[in-house]
C-alpha cells in the first residue's frame, strides 16, 4: 500500500485512474478558490485596516451584477464537475457483458464469496488481472457496503435484494477490502483483501484445495464447495420441481425461462418489467406479485421454504439459460 | 402605547389585533408541521401500496367498513359542533359555547371508543403485526406491512384526538369561568383549527385504509 | 447596583430583576430562556466532547486496545446524537436567536413566551432521556439510526435515544414557530423586511427549514419506535419492507438539518463583518434571499447521501445535479462578505477573528462538498473519513465558529461585561489551528480509503490518526481556555457600555444587559440596516478602546 502521504492511493484499475483525474480537477478548483478567498481576506484586512482619524467608509453601491456574473461563472464550472462525474458514475454502473460473476453475501461480520466454478472463500477475494469482475451482492442481516479503495468502487449490500458492483483490475497485488456501512460491533473487522493474480495464478488458485477454500467450506457448512452456482441452481431447479411447469413445450403452466433474464416481461396487469435479479428473486419468493401475461397465478410461494443462497443459485442458473445460447 | 392593557392581552403584544393575528399565524404554522408529520407516513404508505397493491387490497378488505363509516360521520359531526363553539365564542354566548364544547368532547370520545373496539377485533383476528400475526394466503407478509401502517396511522391520529380532547376540556373549564367573549376568543378559534385538521386527517385515512378496491 | 452610565432609569436589567432560582425556572423572558439554553448547551457540549476525546485516544493506535468495540461504537453514536440534536441544531437559534431576535425586531418578547419556556423544558426532557439512554447502557446505532440495524439487530437503548431525539425536535419546532410569528407580526414601527438585520433573515430561513423538516424526522423516528417497541414491520426486509425508504425519510430532514446548523452562523457572520468593517453588507438583498434559496433548495438534495445505497442511477444524477445548485448561493455569500471588507474600515477584534475563521473553514468545507456531490468521486469517498472531515468543516468550522463569534460579539450585551481581548484573540487562534490539525488529515485519510466508524484500522493510516488526535487536544485546550476567560469575565470583566463595538442595530441601542422589557422607550427605526455611515447615539464614549470612535 502506498504511503498515506502520497497524493493518490494505490490505483489498480483504469476506472480508479479516471476517478483520480476528476479528483485532481476538483482539488485544483478548490485549492484555487480557497487560496483566492484567503488572499482577499488577508489583503483587505491589511490594506483597509482601521487607522486613527479614518472617515467612515461609504456604503457599497451594489447592484447584483457581480453576484450574477460570478454565480453564472461558478455554475459553468460546477456543471463540468457534474457531467464529468455523472459520466463516470454511469459507466461504473454498467458492467461489461463478459464480466465474470462472483456472488457476495455479507453477514455480521464477514464477506462470503463464491466463484463461478463454485469455489467459496471468506474475506479474501482472488481474482485474475485484466478480467472484468461483476459482484452480485446481498446481505443476510443488516446493510453492509462493499468497498475496495484501490478500485475506487463501493456499493451498499442490502438484505432482501441484490446490488452490483464491478471492476477490472489492471495491476496484480493485494488490496484492502472494507465494509463501509456501519453494521454493528465488529464492523471494523469486516475487512479483508482482494488479491489480484495473473491469469495463470488464478487458474492455479481455483484448482487448489488450499486452506482458504477448505476453511471457507467448513465455515459455511457447505460440502458442495466445488459445485458451481449454476450447477447448484440446475440441481435445485430439478429438486424443487420447477421444470414441471417451466419448460419449452406447449401447454407449459409457467413461462419458459430460457432467454428470460435481461428481457422485458409483459405482465398480467398490462405493465412490463425488465427481468433482472431482483425481479427473479421476487418471482421465486413471492410468485404472485408480478405474473407474466398469459399465465395463471398457480406457482407456490417459496418464501420461507428456500434459503437466500439457494435463490441466488437458481437465479444464476436462470441467467445461464440466457447467456448460453438462443435456443429455447 | 399608554392605552390600558386588558387582562386578556399578553404583555408582549401592543394590542388585541396583533395578539389575534399572531395566534392565528402560529396555529397555521403548527398545522403545516402537522401536514409534514403525517406526510411522512402517507409517503411510506404510497410507496408500499405501489409495491404491493394486491396485499393492500386484501388487508383493506379485513377492515370493518361500517365502523369506519360511522366514525367518519361522528367526526364530521364533531367538526360541526366545534365550528358552533367558535361561533358561540365570537358572539359571547357562554351557555352555547360550553354546550357545544361538551358535545365535541363527547363525539371525540365516541370516535375513540369505536376505534378501540376495532383494535380489539384486530387482536382477535390475529391481524396485529408481530409474532401472532396470521393471514392466510400468498401475501401474508405484505398484509402485515399494511397493518403496520394501519396501526401507526390510526394510532398517531388517535393520539392527536386524545390531545385535542384534553385541550377541549381545558377550554370548557375556562368557558365556565366566562373567560371568552367577543373581544377574546383566540384559544377557542385556534383549538377549532386544530380539531378540524385532525378530522381532515381522518377524512384522508378512511378511504386510504378502508376503501381500497371496493367498488 | 451601580452602573457606569448615567441614565437614571438604568441599573435594573433582566439579570438582576429577580434573583431566585424559581424566577429563572419560571421565567418567560426570552433573554433568560436564551441564557438557560446556553448553560444547558455547554453541558451537552462537554458530554459530546468527552466522548470525542475518548475515541480520538482510541484511534491513536490501529488495534482496538483502549476501548472495546461496543464501547467505541457507543461513544461515536453518543458524540453524534448529543452534538447534532442537543448542541448544533439548537446552538445559535436557541441561545443567540432567543436572546437577540426580539430585541433586533424591537419588541418586548417573542410572540409566545410560555411556549418559549416550554421549549426549554421539552429540550431538557429530550436531553435527559438521551442521557439516560447513554449512561444506562448506551446506544450503538450511529446517530443515523439506519434500519434494519437499529430496528432488528442493535442490542442497545435505541428506543430511549429515539424518544430523546423525537422530543428534542419539538423544542426546535416551538422556537422556530415563535421566531416566524415574531418576525412577521411584531416588528417595530419603521422596521420593514429589508431593514431587518441579516441575522434575522437567517433565523427566518432556518425556522422555515425547522418547521418543514423536523416533523418528517419525527414521524420517521416514530416508525423506528413502533417497529422496535411493538414489533410492527415497516422497514423489515423479511416482510418486504424497504430499509432504504428509511434513509430517504431520514435524510429528507437530516440534510436540511445541516442548513439549520449553518444558516444561523451565516447570519452571525454578516453582523460581525459589517460591524468590524464599518460598512453595510455588500449585496444585502442578495444575502437575504440567498438564505431563503439555500433553505428551499436544501430540501431537494437529500438523495446525495445515498449514491451507493442502490438508488437508481437516474435518481442519483438528479440529486447530484440539484446539489450543485445549493453551492452557488453559498459561494456567492462568501463573495459578499469579502466584498464588504473591500474599502471598509477593518478592525481585528476577537469576533472578527472568529468570522475570518468561519470564512476559511467554511470555504474549505463547502469546496470539499463538491467532491461529494460529484457522483463518481462520491462513490469512492462515501462513508470514509473524507466525509467526516467535510461535515466537521461545515458544521464545526462553519457552525461552531459562527456560534463562538456571535457569543463573543454579543457577550457584552448579554452579560454586561467585556472579556479580556488578548486572551480571546489567543483562544481564537488556538481553536483555528487545532481544528485544522484535527480535521485536515482526515481528508487525506478518506481519499486513501479509511472508512468511518472503524474501531480498528490498517496500520498504514496511523500517522494521520495521530496528527488528528494531537489536533483534537489543541482544539480541546482552546475551548477550555475560552470557557475559562468567559467565566472569569462574568465577575471581573470590565463593564461594557450599551454599544462597545460601535455597532448598529436595535440591540445596541438599549443598555447592556438589556432591561426586562428590552427597551425603556419603544424603538422606531429610521435607517436601513447597517447604517454604519452615520454616527450612533449610543457611540461608545465609555468604551475602553475609544480610539475607534471618530
Amino acid at each position: 500500500m502506498k504511503s498515506v502521504f502520497s497524493l493518490l492511493p494505490d490505483q489498480a484499475s483504469e476506472f480508479a485512474r479516471q476517478i483520480d483525474h476528476l479528483y485532481l480537477f476538483i482539488s485544483a478548483v478548490s485549492v484555487f478558490f480557497v487560496l483566492l478567498a484567503a488572499l482577499l481576506v488577508i489583503v483587505f484586512a491589511v490594506k483597509y485596516r482601521r487607522r486613527p482619524g479614518d472617515k467612515r467608509p461609504e456604503p457599497p453601491h451594489d447592484d447584483s451584477t457581480l453576484e450574477i456574473v460570478a454565480g453564472s461563472g461558478l455554475l459553468v464550472l460546477l456543471m463540468v464537475m457534474f457531467f464529468w462525474g455523472a459520466k463516470l458514475y454511469f459507466q461504473g454502473n454498467q458492467p461489461p457483458k463478459d464480466a465474470m460473476e462472483i456472488l457476495v453475501t455479507g453477514k455480521q461480520w464477514m464477506w462470503k464469496l463464491q466463484h463461478p466454478n463454485g469455489k467459496k472463500e471468506i474475506n479474501t477475494l482472488h481474482i485474475p488481472v485484466n478480467q472484468a469482475v461483476k459482484l452480485t451482492m446481498t446481505s443476510e442481516d443488516v446493510i453492509h457496503s462493499f468497498y475496495v479503495p484501490a478500485f475506487r468502487v463501493k456499493n451498499d449490500v442490502l438484505p432482501g435484494r441484490y446490488t452490483q458492483v464491478w471492476f477490472q483490475p489492471n495491476k496484480e497485488g493485494t488490496y484492502h477490502l472494507f465494509c463501509a456501512e456501519y453494521c454493528g460491533n465488529e464492523h471494523s473487522r469486516m475487512v479483508g483483501f482482494v488479491q489480484v493474480l495473473s491469469q495463470e495464478g488464478y487458474e492455479k488458485w481455483l484448482l487448489s484445495s488450499g486452506g482458504t477454500a477448505a476453511g471457507a467450506a467448513a465455515a459455511t457448512g457447505g460440502g458442495a464447495a466445488q459445485e458451481s452456482p449454476v450447477d447448484a441452481g440446475a440441481r435445485l431447479f430439478a429438486e424443487y420441481g420447477c421444470a414441471t411447469c417451466h419448460h419449452s413445450e406447449a401447454g407449459a403452466l409457467g413461462p419458459n425461462l430460457a432467454g428470460t433474464f435481461g428481457a422485458e416481461q409483459m405482465l398480467m396487469d398490462g405493465t412490463s418489467v425488465i427481468a433482472d435479479e431482483n425481479y427473479l428473486r421476487e418471482s421465486i419468493l413471492n410468485s404472485q406479485a408480478k405474473i407474466v401475461a398469459g399465465y395463471a397465478p398457480v406457482m407456490p410461494l417459496f418464501q420461507g421454504m428456500i434459503s437466500d443462497e439457494e435463490v441466488t443459485q437458481i437465479i444464476a442458473y436462470i441467467k445461464s439459460l440466457s447467456t448460453a445460447g438462443t435456443d429455447g | 402605547m399608554s392605552d390600558s392593557h386588558p387582562s386578556y392581552l399578553a404583555h408582549q403584544f401592543d394590542d388585541v389585533e396583533q395578539q389575534r393575528q399572531a395566534s392565528t399565524m402560529g396555529i397555521w404554522l403548527f398545522l403545516i408541521t402537522e401536514v409534514m408529520f403525517f406526510g411522512g407516513l402517507f409517503t411510506g404508505y404510497i410507496v408500499y401500496r405501489g409495491m404491493y397493491p394486491e396485499a393492500w387490497k386484501l388487508g383493506s378488505h379485513e377492515l370493518n367498513i361500517l365502523l369506519g363509516a360511522i366514525n367518519t360521520a361522528v367526526l364530521i359531526l364533531s367538526s360541526l359542533t366545534m365550528a358552533l363553539s367558535v361561533h358561540a365564542a365570537q358572539l359571547g354566548e357562554q351557555k352555547k359555547l360550553s354546550r357545544n364544547l361538551l358535545a365535541t368532547i363527547g363525539l371525540g370520545g365516541v370516535f375513540l371508543v369505536i376505534k378501540a373496539f376495532e383494535y380489539k377485533a384486530k387482536f382477535g383476528h390475529h391481524l396485529v403485526p408481530g409474532e401472532h400475526f396470521h393471514f392466510e394466503g400468498p401475501f401474508s407478509n405484505q398484509v402485515q406491512l399494511f397493518y403496520s401502517f394501519y396501526f401507526t396511522m390510526t394510532g398517531m391520529h388517535a393520539i392527536h384526538m386524545v390531545i385535542g380532547i384534553g385541550i377541549l376540556f381545558w377550554l370548557w373549564a375556562q368557558s365556565r369561568k366566562g373567560k371568552f367573549h367577543k373581544d377574546y376568543y383566540n384559544p377557542v378559534e385556534v383549538t377549532g383549527l386544530y380539531w378540524h385538521f385532525v378530522d381532515l386527517v381522518w377524512i384522508f385515512l378512511f378511504p386510504l385504509l378502508y376503501l381500497i378496491g371496493r367498488h | 447596583m451601580s452602573t457606569a452610565t448615567s441614565t437614571a432609569s438604568e441599573g435594573k436589567h433582566y439579570l438582576n430583576a429577580k434573583h431566585t432560582v424559581l424566577s429563572w425556572l419560571l421565567t418567560v423572558d426570552h433573554k433568560r430562556i436564551g441564557m438557560m439554553y446556553l448553560v444547558s448547551l455547554v453541558v451537552f457540549f462537554l458530554i459530546g466532547g468527552a466522548a470525542a476525546v475518548l475515541f480520538r485516544l482510541e484511534l491513536m493506535t490501529p488495534a482496538g486496545d483502549l476501548l472495546r468495540s461496543e464501547t467505541y461504537n457507543k461513544l461515536f453514536t453518543m458524540h453524534g446524537i448529543v452534538m447534532i440534536f442537543f448542541f448544533l441544531i439548537p446552538s445559535i437559534p436557541a441561545v443567540l436567536g432567543n436572546f437577540l431576535l426580539p430585541i433586533m425586531v424591537g419588541t418586548r418578547d417573542v410572540a409566545f413566551p410560555k411556549l418559549n419556556l416550554a421549549s426549554w423544558y421539552v429540550f431538557m426532557l429530550g436531553g435527559i432521556l438521551a442521557f439516560v439512554a447513554i449512561v444506562g447502557g448506551g446506544v450503538d446505532t450511529g446517530w443515523t439510526f439506519y434500519t434494519p440495524y437499529s430496528t432488528m439487530y442493535a442490542n442497545s437503548n435505541v428506543i430511549l435515544a429515539v424518544c430523546g431525539a423525537f422530543i428534542a425536535g419539538f423544542s426546535s419546532i416551538m422556537t422556530a414557530l415563535n421566531f416566524v410569528v415574531t418576525i412577521h407580526k411584531m416588528r417595530a414601527p419603521g422596521l420593514t423586511w429589508f431593514r431587518l438585520p441579516l441575522f434575522v433573515w437567517a433565523m427566518y430561513a432556518t425556522s422555515l427549514v425547522v418547521l418543514l423538516g423536523t416533523p418528517v424526522v419525527a414521524i420517521t423516528l416514530v416508525m423506528i419506535f413502533v417497529e422496535r417497541a411493538f414489533g410492527l414491520g415497516i422497514f423489515n426486509p423479511a416482510l418486504g419492507g424497504d430499509p432504504v425508504l428509511f434513509q430517504h425519510l431520514f435524510w429528507f430532514y437530516s440534510h436540511p438539518a445541516v442548513y439549520i446548523m449553518i444558516l444561523p452562523s451565516m447570519g452571525v457572520v454578516s453582523e460581525i463583518i459589517a460591524c468590524f468593517s464599518r460598512r453595510r453588507i455588500y449585496g444585502y438583498k442578495f444575502v437575504a434571499y440567498s438564505s431563503l434559496a439555500i433553505a428551499v433548495i436544501g430540501f431537494f438534495v437529500w438523495g446525495h447521501h445515498m449514491f451507493v445505497s442502490s438508488q437508481s442511477t437516474y435518481a442519483g444524477m438528479i440529486f447530484s445535479f440539484l446539489t450543485f445548485f445549493v453551492a452557488v448561493p453559498t459561494a456567492i455569500k462568501v463573495l459578499n462578505w469579502t466584498m464588504t471588507m473591500y474599502k471598509g474600515s477593518i478592525s481585528l477584534e476577537a469576533p472578527m477573528l472568529y468570522a475570518f475563521g468561519f470564512l476559511g473553514l467554511f470555504t474549505i468545507g463547502g469546496m470539499t462538498g463538491l467532491f461529494l456531490s460529484t457522483l463518481a468521486t462520491d462513490i469512492h469517498l462515501h462513508d470514509t473519513y473524507f466525509v467526516v472531515a467535510h461535515f466537521h468543516y461545515v458544521m464545526v468550522g462553519g457552525g461552531v465558529m459562527g456560534f463562538l463569534g456571535g457569543l463573543h460579539f454579543w457577550w457584552p450585551k448579554m452579560t454586561g461585561r467585556m472579556y479580556p481581548e488578548g486572551w480571546a484573540i489567543f483562544a481564537a487562534i488556538v481553536i483555528f489551528v487545532g481544528f485544522n490539525l484535527t480535521f485536515f488529515p482526515q481528508f487525506q485519510l478518506g481519499y486513501h480509503g479509511m472508512p468511518r466508524r472503524y474501531h480498528e484500522y490498517p496500520a498504514d493510516f496511523q500517522v494521520l490518526h495521530i496528527m488528528s488526535t494531537a489536533g483534537a487536544s489543541v482544539l480541546g485546550f482552546g475551548y477550555l481556555l475560552m470557557a475559562g476567560y468567559l467565566g472569569w469575565s462574568l465577575k471581573f470583566g470590565k463593564k461594557a457600555g450599551a454599544n462597545p463595538w460601535d455597532a448598529r442595530g436595535l440591540e445596541w441601542e438599549t443598555s447592556s444587559p438589556p432591561p426586562t422589557e428590552n427597551f425603556l422607550v419603544p424603538p422606531v427605526v429610521r435607517h436601513e440596516a447597517y447604517a454604519y455611515e452615520f454616527e450612533s447615539e449610543t457611540s461608545p464614549e465609555s468604551h475602553p478602546s475609544s480610539e475607534s470612535s471618530a
